[in-house]
């Protein structure tokens, strides 16, 4: 593979690909983001905790469905990888379209679950609540439309007939490293944002 | 693979044409490229070479250390006297904010990254870096947020002459130019108490973060992987160990800037209450986020600026750097310390007991490392044939002005002292010690240790020393002084002041010293212009150096090196001009491949022109100036588009065969 063939060039001596190792460093960077706003978050809901109760608009259910469709994309995902690298392309474009769906379903519950909590009042400027969650969760919805179109753009360059198992392998594999890294971040804004509330006395 | 390396091990079909023979090609979007133009401005435009990156960058830094220094000199005139009139308190408010941050982000991080750029791929052995269009992208992103960030002079400037009012649908364009300090604390960057100019400040800002973190990952990327062979991590010169730490700090320092940068900006734009005290926003969230990246950020200037110092001292004392590993070592350190001591700059804020007693004792743990470095530099110096060469000159007075940096600085990590120095001219003293005594002497040695490899001349006559004279003594005299000021009593950030406080005479001694020192980087100037003029031609090593840039030609050919080295040892050009025979460089077979070039490309240079329009329409449409957020759209789109075609038209790249050429 690519990365073995990095070794033979002699340059260097970790066996990381360029763009991997690059991929690697921005997701490093874009913790940081999350970790001060998950941490804004926080520190504003525990300064504040009576403040408001998200509970009034929280839809346990909804967010339960689309966090477990995130999930299974990231298994998709996974899978579109390892056909890139068997050089299956059929198998990479049904993945990828897969991936792709099941981000734009994630996409439409957070548009509906926006639409919802500003219609039950809850809007960025309503009270710190407000802004934190909405920023934290738009921020990373960005991340998620960024790989969506990512993809798209990867799904369409595979009819070009350019792509081959050595370097486009690579390209599919660090949007893989993004997406299972937007993914994450979902799980830990899951549990530190939604599943945190639902914690019985802690109101 | 890389994109430079993309086709090093592809067929190779261009039959080895001389370089002036060499089309350009059409990249995969069907345009041309812009390769081997004969127009100066469209090559240096489109250029992903690493060395007139580095050279534009180097060149637009010090006009902004000019314009930085020339806002210092008002401040400084404005404070000769008590009393004095000559500039309103708002801007005087205006100045020191601009002259902050152009200093720090438009003057030394810009100065930092012309050595990143010019020196680290010479010192690893490497053709370029390892994303060259993404390097080009953090210049011109670079320019783009320089130019939003002052873009508040222009409008006053405009508003002096008479061509801007703000009337009609430019009512709510008030206050110009940033007006809250370089660190912005909130509430006072809050909508009711500061107009159009921190909104400049806070997208220039934003956009500066996206340039330095994508140069950072680049350059962390181009060390790890780029090196050529025999290059181990412990043999790459201390500049580029500096140059990595530095990278790293910023690739996790500054996501703290950019999101708290974010929040602020939707505190202004759309109305949330991260920082609004009013909706139950927390001012020290601000200070918090602020000083975690503004910390690491300290170290991000200095660091650079002792990897400049550990490469200099052992050249003019002909002695290997005295413990490398530990110089190495302690400089990392250094970097990871940095991100635990942010709480020192809010030692009066009440932390409480436990906090403040902890970051006091991370701060004091910081002296330690840096003293390490002090006493190895002393030690490359001790017993050494030290030449008084004019890097040798600046590098010296570097160890020693830094040091008085340093030891006010153990004075503040002691909170109750702290307490008393805190908002005087005793921290102004502190700070610029290490900024001009520290990092600007480091500069100016670096400048004039690397311009005769930059551009192929040597320096003509003896100006340096003039330049070292008047920089050393003009320094002194200003902020040696600021010291008594600050224990006196004087606060910083203040416009005028009374008679009678004993403060007369600081101020005036301040006042001359800034003349002699803004007299000195005239003289550098003349230096410089008078090198690029008269200068004799360098010769490949013209200081007797030590490591690998020097082995190559000065001007570096646009392929740094016609076959790639292989480095036997640290201080690979030394070994190999006086070691044994074993450890002389050696040269990589490329078994007529030639060298593979990457292409260049408009694509970073548009991609980050849409930046200007994003900024302006952001902070234009904070001002309530119709239709300006449909521009700040544009320019997103500007970007988006950029950066997508970017992807489309492929790495591209051509073939160079040096040796054909020559014959």
């Amino acid at each position: 593979m690519s990365d073995t063939e990095h070794q033979e060039d002699g340059h260097g001596s970790l066996v990381i690909n360029n763009k991997k190792l690059l991929m690697w460093l921005f997701l490093g960077s874009d913790c940081m983001f999350f970790g001060t706003l998950i941490s804004t978050h926080l520190i504003y809901r525990k300064l504040y905790p009576e403040s408001y109760d998200p509970l009034l608009v929280f839809d346990l259910e909804l967010t339960s469905f689309s966090t477990f469709i995130l999930l299974m994309s990231s298994f998709l995902m996974a899978l579109a990888v390892s056909a890139m690298h068997k050089g299956e392309l059929k198998s990479f474009r049904r993945n990828t379209i897969g991936v792709i769906f099941f981000g734009l379903i994630f996409l439409a519950c957070q548009v509906y679950e926006f639409a919802h909590f500003t219609n039950e009042g809850l809007t960025l400027s309503t009270n710190t609540f407000g802004s934190t969650f909405y920023m934290m969760t738009g921020t990373h919805g960005v991340h998620v439309a960024i790989g969506v179109f990512w993809l798209i753009c990867l799904y369409f360059y595979s009819y070009t007939g350019k792509m081959d198992a050595h370097e486009s392998a690579i390209d599919v594999e660090v949007a893989g490293l993004y997406w299972h890294f937007v993914d994450i971040v979902w799980i830990i804004i899951f549990t530190a944002v939604y599943l945190i509330e639902y914690i019985p006395g802690l109101h | 693979m890389s994109q430079t390396e993309t086709e090093i091990h592809a067929p190779s079909t261009i039959q080895a044409p001389k370089t002036h023979e060499l089309k350009p090609e059409r990249s995969q979007l069907g345009f041309m490229r812009p390769d081997h133009s004969k127009s100066v401005i469209m090559d240096w435009l489109t250029t992903v070479d690493h060395k007139k990156i580095g050279i534009m960058y180097g060149t637009i830094a010090l006009f902004f250390l000019l314009v930085g220094g020339f806002e210092a000199l008002i401040i400084r005139t404005q404070l000769a006297f008590p009393e004095n009139d000559l500039i309103s308190a708002q801007r005087y408010n205006q100045l020191f904010t601009m002259h902050g941050t152009t200093m720090i982000f438009l003057a030394i991080m810009p100065l930092n990254a012309a050595f990143f750029n010019f020196l680290v791929p010479l010192q690893i052995g490497a053709r370029d870096v390892a994303f060259p269009r993404i390097n080009s992208f953090s210049l011109w992103a670079f320019v783009a947020g320089a130019i939003v960030i002052n873009f508040g002079w222009v409008l006053q400037a405009l508003q002096v002459m008479g061509l801007f009012e703000a009337s009609g649908p430019t009512a709510g364009m008030t206050d110009l130019a940033p007006a809250m300090g370089w660190f912005g604390y909130a509430p006072l960057t809050g909508t009711n108490f500061t107009g159009a100019g921190t909104d400049f400040w806070i997208m220039g800002l934003q956009i500066l973060g996206i340039a330095s973190l994508s140069a950072a990952m680049n350059f962390v990327v181009t060390i790890v992987n780029m090196r050529a062979p025999g290059m181990k991590m412990m043999r790459m010169p201390v500049f580029t160990w500096m140059t990595l730490v530095v990278s790293l700090l910023i690739v996790f320092a500054f996501p703290a800037i950019t999101i708290a940068l974010g929040q602020l900006m939707f505190d202004r734009c759309f109305g949330t209450n991260f920082f609004v005290v009013a909706g139950g926003g927390q001012p020290i969230l601000w200070q918090h986020l602020f000083w975690i990246f503004g910390h690491p950020e300290v170290y991000i200037l200095v660091l650079p600026a002792m990897g400049i110092i550990s490469e200099i001292l052992p050249v003019f004392s002909k002695k290997p750097l005295f413990g490398y590993s530990i110089v190495v070592f302690s400089g990392a350190v250094i970097g990871f310390l940095g991100f635990a001591v942010w709480s020192h700059h809010m030692f009066t804020t009440g932390l409480g007991k436990v906090a403040t007693a902890a970051f006091s004792l991370l701060t004091m743990a910081i002296a330690v490392p840096t003293g390490v470095k002090i006493f190895n530099w002393v030690g490359t110096l001790w017993g050494g044939r030290v030449r008084f060469s004019a890097p040798m000159i600046f590098s010296l007075g570097f160890v020693w002005m830094f040091m008085m940096g340093g030891f006010s600085g153990i004075m503040h990590s002691s909170a109750p002292a702290d307490a008393q120095q805190q908002d005087s001219y005793f921290v102004i003293a502190h700070f610029h010690y290490v900024a001009i005594g520290g990092i600007f002497l480091a500069v100016v040695a670096g400048i004039y240790f690397w311009l005769p490899k930059m551009i192929g001349k040597m320096w003509k006559g003896n100006l340096s020393t003039w330049v070292a004279i008047f920089s050393t003594v003009g320094l002194n005299v200003t902020f040696f002084p600021m010291h008594f000021l600050g224990l006196l009593g004087m606060p910083r950030r203040t416009h005028t002041y009374l008679e009678g406080f004993g403060w007369e005479t600081y101020n005036l001694v301040c006042t001359i010293g800034a003349y002699i020192l803004a007299f000195g980087i005239l003289l550098l100037v003349i230096d410089i212009i008078r090198c690029f003029r008269n200068g004799e031609p360098a010769g490949n090593d013209p200081w007797d150096a030590r490591t690998l840039e020097w082995a190559t030609t000065s001007p570096p050919q646009v392929y740094n090196f016609a076959k790639t080295p292989i480095i036997p040892a640290r201080d690979a050009l030394w070994e190999d001009k006086y070691g044994p025979e074993n450890r002389k460089i050696t040269y990589e077979d490329d078994h007529g491949h030639g060298i593979h070039m990457p292409s260049q490309s408009w694509m970073p240079f548009i991609a980050a022109l849409g930046f200007i329009p994003v900024g302006l329409g952001m902070s234009l449409m904070q001002a309530g100036i119709p239709y300006m957020g449909y521009v700040a759209i544009f320019g997103l789109l500007v970007v988006g588009f950029g950066i997508a075609l970017w992807a489309i038209e492929g790495p591209g790249g051509y073939h160079m065969h040096p040796e054909i050429d020559a014959a």
